[in-house]
């Protein structure tokens, strides 16, 4: 059998994973905390780093999953949606949003996690997002070139450096792992989370 | 450890006001960060895409102005994609649902856990007031950028992290680096 199981995610099983996989990333990002805004914000002070940790561990666990599962002919990589590259927007993007995200304290998924939990901080970051989706389709005229410049298509690591896709698999465990040593010295020599949980 | 750090280290524990059931501490960050990662990777081998939530935000924006504008929202080239054949886009529906399973599963997991209550987070220099407000604009600063960026940390950072997209490697980057450079001027926020 050859993975993805279904051919569209339309349809009631398709909706069915939906809500199931919905419970289950809500359920980790309470579990790990991030659904509290403090803790989220305490990653940009250097206080708290779960956010690093949990997003690199998760980032980490579905990309030797994907290789694996694709070296082993279970999974078509192909036919799995990978988001396209618009080197420009996304860079800016990416800076607007890490504003928001260190004012806000929450990011998109974790504001339904927070306001769920009882956060009434959760439901302001959540209305505000739709205030700001609205307002960039009513600004749209004005910032559609940004929008659509810079255009590369599907482009991965392994592609534009035309290296086996392992190599950047390795490279990235490397790095994480890195990630990981480096923050638990840094908690370690300055104590910051007396009796951590790691 | 000696006992001069762990008093520099409490108040961000102190400062937590004490919850009427005793909540349990959380779950370690890795063991969490492998459990998101697992359920990642169940959605790329059921439904061959992974996860989103700003694109979920964007169906219910939508969902609205259809309500109220309908021509307004068909005739956008930012909203009109999200009304899609039948009312709406099938991967809009997924994200929806999505959505409502992460409210469903984040209130299911405080809940058991004695973390649920009505509250704000905040520093302790700030009103509670003066929190949402920046929550608020946190909010909208985030909407716009996700919407530029086509994704937020679901769908670019972990989704296309995962993929090794670069695109998503990109807002991984600049969005860390700009929450980092931008840290101290909501330091009273948070501090």
């Amino acid at each position: 059998m050859t993975l993805p199981f279904l051919a569209s995610d339309a349809g009631a099983a398709g909706l069915g994973v939906a809500l199931a996989v919905g419970v289950a990333f809500g359920w980790g990002l309470e579990r790990a905390g991030l659904g509290n805004a403090r803790r989220l914000a305490g990653q940009f002070f250097g206080t708290d780093f779960t956010v690093l940790k949990v997003l690199f561990s998760a980032i980490v666990t579905a990309m030797l999953g994907v290789f694996w599962l694709a070296q082993m002919g279970i999974l078509d990589p192909a036919r799995v949606y990978v988001p396209e590259t618009w080197l420009l927007p996304q860079a800016v993007g990416g800076a607007l949003f890490g504003v928001g995200m260190v004012a806000g304290g929450l990011c998109p998924g974790t504001s339904c996690v927070a306001a769920a939990a009882g956060r009434r901080d959760g439901l302001a970051v959540m209305g505000g997002m739709l205030a700001g989706i609205l307002l960039f389709a009513a600004a749209f005229p004005l910032i559609d070139q940004l929008y659509e410049a810079t255009p590369a298509g599907t482009l991965t690591f392994p592609d534009l450096l035309r290296v086996p896709p392992g190599t950047v698999v390795a490279a990235v465990v490397a790095m994480a792992l890195g990630a990981f040593a480096g923050v638990e010295a840094f908690e370690r020599r300055a104590a910051l989370r007396p009796g951590g949980a790691s | 450890m000696s006992a001069i750090d762990f008093a520099a280290a409490a108040p961000a524990r102190i400062a937590m006001p004490a919850p009427a059931v005793r909540a349990r501490p959380y779950a370690s960050p890795y063991l969490a960060g492998v459990g998101i990662g697992l359920v990642l990777l169940a959605a790329y081998v059921t439904v061959g895409h992974g996860l989103g939530a700003s694109g979920g935000f964007t169906s219910v924006a939508v969902a609205g102005v259809a309500a109220v504008a309908p021509e307004q929202a068909a005739a956008s080239p930012v909203l009109g994609g999200y009304l899609g054949g039948g009312g709406r886009g099938p991967l809009a529906d997924w994200l929806v649902i999505e959505l409502i399973g992460v409210a469903l599963g984040g209130y299911l997991s405080a809940r058991l856990a004695g973390r649920a209550r009505r509250t704000v987070e905040r520093g302790p220099r700030v009103t509670d007031r003066a929190r949402l407000m920046y929550g608020f604009g946190g909010g909208v600063v985030m909407g716009l950028g996700a919407k530029l960026a086509r994704g937020c940390t679901s769908g670019q950072a972990l989704t296309g992290g995962a993929l090794l997209s670069v695109g998503s490697w990109i807002f991984i980057a600049t969005a860390f680096a700009a929450a980092f450079a931008a840290a101290p001027l909501f330091r009273r926020e948070w501090t």
